[in-house]
């Protein structure tokens, strides 16, 4: 990468909406212009050539830097062309779509990657994406919507951006600009209606958007108040309540399993770790003596989740041990864990007859600890 | 709907553990906010008439543009449209948007300005923007406050566009003042925010904020003290949106019966015993609910033949629940399990906390650990296990 220690990273903007359509990208080019006109240097380096009109009316004006055009099964795509930008290296670069996957024959398969890229360069990129693409929130939004979202972006990417803006409108304003066709071609209104757009869908997404922003916005101050040593009232903390400030830290374990639920554990336990600032560790226990000697399913299995955890920032490690909830426990208590995350979907009669009932072993021989048991949340929403 | 065939009771006296503070009156009943909102809806129903507000943390977020920006829209689609009140400072955008739409102006007396009422009522438009929402009415008005006038429009069948600034929230004044030491005397009360028909935040980072205040602009986040008090303003202001957004989806269930929407907000529960460590779950629960913006209930179910020992402890607990904010209750069943589960189903509650059983009782060896049952039944609900 052509970058030099010396060079500032590039900071990141993120325009956060709830839905297509709400106007994350008529406000990020609207606030382009005005910067342009302040005599910023800013390009608009990637935008959907089949954006709305008003979208496209907006990008008059703006430098707009050509798109890299890659053949895929006799197709042709648009893509960002990350080496285009680098070599204008504008002070600001304007980047549709954070949650994108690159067409296969891509450099990067992500554009979160590519953007990755462009900051390591020290340019400044603002981008936009809506609630449901966060990584910690996936399970959340599946419950809420019936809906399983398969692109997402790491919490820690969001979590580079030195803004995040939420760009809001109501839901009824929402489905007026689809019903007038603004937002898709007519052919894909009905299908809209009956997804993402449906019955209280947009609300609840718009709900967890602000929420999520308020999140954003109160880590920023923390961040800022650790390094400044900044003395205001907070609000939000300010409550009379003296036993709730000088809490010792928690840390949060993680249970690794084979079991697909896994990867929901790893996203609660990332996300409530980061409301609670709390330091996060990801444990797998197999009982064979080497690792390299469990089937090799159950071992790949495991090493995606491995990988995955690590992808969210959590550390992990790796034990052999023949009691595996004892093996658990036994690493909480040494490394002064507060709290035990295990996946629910390991309980039952079925798993105790067939001896993989973990979580329950687990609550069970943890009586000094706390054992917090996260729900499967995709099989409410099958059963309603 | 849950309520219908809930097999939990509300019945405090039969446990003796509650005697003063479960009264009738504190069982479910409508919030005023919700009365209010049906009062309103109703009249202004009649008319179609609807309110939307548009909020920001602080003067320069854009407010008025959004706000104005619509009124040229809709104008445009052929909507009547007039503006009954605006601003003094005006930026161009705004006034080029105010050359296309018709005004009325505003009354004047000696002691000031106020919207016309009724030449906006004798002119009837359909609807009329009222920038900005927060202000009193000179001596001899009709109302004293011009969100009073707001309500009369609307229950005369005009539609209202209007503006906040968070600072002019009854009961966000003092929190701002807190932060930035600026102090109003014109306040709205938050049930008429509640109450509207719809509310959008015109949210900005701070920096550009102040560069509209004439700033200069930094663009990396937070980089001083003004900006750090505005991130402290922008959030409440997020989060008051978020409850209004939150009551509204609430309405939408009860008015099309569906199941209640939850996992948009973290809703924490505090199951009760009196041979829990339930001061050290309530702690922790009151911590979470600070940290996650939440909302904290505890409750007790009660069993008969509890000794008096143990029925003081209740109190204690409840006192301590109150103490950290929760809303409390006390359930009655013959199953303590099922009771819990539904109460968690109907208020939407994301985390459920409990304790370990201290000893194993008879009842548990021959039907389980309730413990055990619990995290079988709370499909759904994440449910955090506390040491005895």
């Amino acid at each position: 990468m052509p970058e030099s220690a010396d060079t500032p990273r590039g900071s990141l903007k993120v325009y956060l909406g709830y839905a297509a359509g709400v106007g994350k990208t008529f406000q990020m080019l609207a606030d382009g212009h005005a910067a342009a006109q302040r005599g910023v240097d800013l390009v608009l380096a990637y935008f959907q050539p089949h954006a709305r009109p008003d979208t496209i009316g907006q990008a008059h004006g703006l430098e707009i830097l050509p798109h890299r055009k890659i053949e895929y099964r006799g197709k042709i795509f648009e893509e960002l062309d990350t080496e285009a930008v680098l070599r204008r290296q504008p002070r600001i670069a304007l980047v549709d779509e954070l949650a994108h996957t690159n067409i296969p024959g891509s450099e990067r398969s992500k554009r979160w990657e590519d953007v990755q890229v462009l900051l390591d360069t020290g340019i400044e990129v603002w981008t936009t994406m809506n609630v449901q693409h966060i990584e910690s929130l996936n399970d959340q939004i599946w419950q809420i919507t019936g809906i399983q979202v398969r692109e997402t972006v790491p919490d820690g990417i969001v979590r580079q951006a030195a803004e995040i803006v939420a760009v809001d409108v109501t839901p009824d304003a929402l489905l007026n600009r689809l019903k007038r066709g603004a937002i898709y071609k007519p052919e894909m209104v009905e299908r809209a209606l009956s997804g993402f757009f449906k019955g209280s869908n947009l609300g609840a997404l718009r709900e967890l958007t602000l929420r999520q922003a308020a999140h954003e916005v109160d880590l920023r101050q923390s961040a800022y108040d650790e390094t400044r040593g900044f003395q205001v009232p907070r609000i939000s903390e300010a409550r009379p309540s003296g036993a709730v400030d000088n809490q010792p830290k928690e840390r949060i374990l993680i249970h690794i399993t084979a079991d697909p639920s896994t990867a929901m554990l790893i996203r609660r336990g990332r996300r409530v770790a980061d409301y609670l600032h709390a330091d996060c560790t990801a444990l797998f226990v197999h009982q064979t003596p080497e690792l390299s000697q469990l089937p090799a399913e159950e071992r790949q299995a495991v090493e995606k989740h491995l990988r995955f955890a690590r992808s969210l920032q959590i550390e992990t490690r790796i034990l052999a041990g023949i009691d595996i909830a004892k093996t658990v426990v036994d690493f909480a208590r040494r490394n002064q864990v507060t709290q035990i995350f295990v996946a629910h979907s390991q309980v039952g009669l079925l798993k105790r007859l067939r001896g993989k009932n973990f979580t329950e072993d687990i609550v069970r021989l943890s009586q000094d600890l706390q054992v917090t048991v996260v729900a499967d949340r995709s099989r409410r929403q099958a059963s309603q | 709907m849950v309520s219908a065939k809930s097999p939990f009771t509300l019945r405090a006296s039969y446990c003796g553990v509650y005697t003063t503070a479960m009264r009738v009156s504190e069982l479910p009943r409508p919030s005023p906010e919700r009365i209010l909102k049906q009062v309103q809806a109703e009249e202004s129903k009649r008319w179609g008439a609807k309110l939307k507000l548009f909020l920001g943390y602080a003067p320069g977020v854009g407010k008025s543009y959004r706000m104005l920006d619509e009124a040229r829209r809709r104008h445009e689609r052929g909507e009547d449209v007039v503006v009954g009140a605006v601003q003094g400072q005006q930026s161009e955008e705004v006034q080029a948007i105010l050359r296309k739409l018709e005004a009325i102006p505003q009354r004047q007396t000696p002691e000031g300005e106020a919207i016309d009422l009724d030449v906006i009522l004798r002119r009837a438009p359909q609807v009329c923007v009222i920038d900005p929402l927060a202000a009193q009415n000179p001596p001899g008005s009709r109302h004293a406050h011009r969100w009073q006038d707001v309500q009369e429009l609307l229950r005369n069948g005009i539609s209202v566009l209007s503006s906040v600034n968070l600072l002019h929230v009854e009961e966000y004044k003092e929190k701002v003042q807190a932060i930035t030491g600026k102090n109003t005397t014109e306040t709205i009360p938050k049930s008429f925010l509640l109450a509207a028909d719809d509310i959008v935040i015109v949210d900005v980072p701070p920096d550009l904020c102040l560069w509209r205040q004439g700033e200069k602009l930094s663009s990396t986040g937070i980089s001083n003290s003004q900006e750090r008090q505005l991130s402290e303003l922008r959030e409440l202001a997020l989060l008051l949106t978020a409850e209004v957004v939150d009551a509204q989806l609430e309405s939408y269930v009860h008015a099309h019966g569906i199941e209640p929407v939850f996992g948009t907000h973290e809703r924490f529960l505090v199951c009760m015993t009196p041979h829990s460590n339930a001061l050290a779950m309530i702690e922790s629960g009151e911590r979470n609910k600070e940290r996650f913006q939440g909302e904290l209930y505890a409750v007790y179910v009660c069993e008969p033949g509890r000794s008096k020992r143990e029925r003081v402890t209740i109190r204690r607990y409840f006192e301590a629940a109150k103490k950290a904010g929760a809303s409390t209750e006390v359930l009655e069943s013959d199953d303590p399990i099922s009771a819990i589960v539904d109460f968690a189903r109907q208020k939407r509650i994301t985390q459920i906390f409990i304790g370990h059983s201290a000893h194993n009782s008879w009842k548990d060896r021959v039907f389980g650990d309730p413990v055990l049952r619990l995290i079988r039944a709370a499909e759904g609900i994440d449910l955090r296990v506390f040491p005895h």
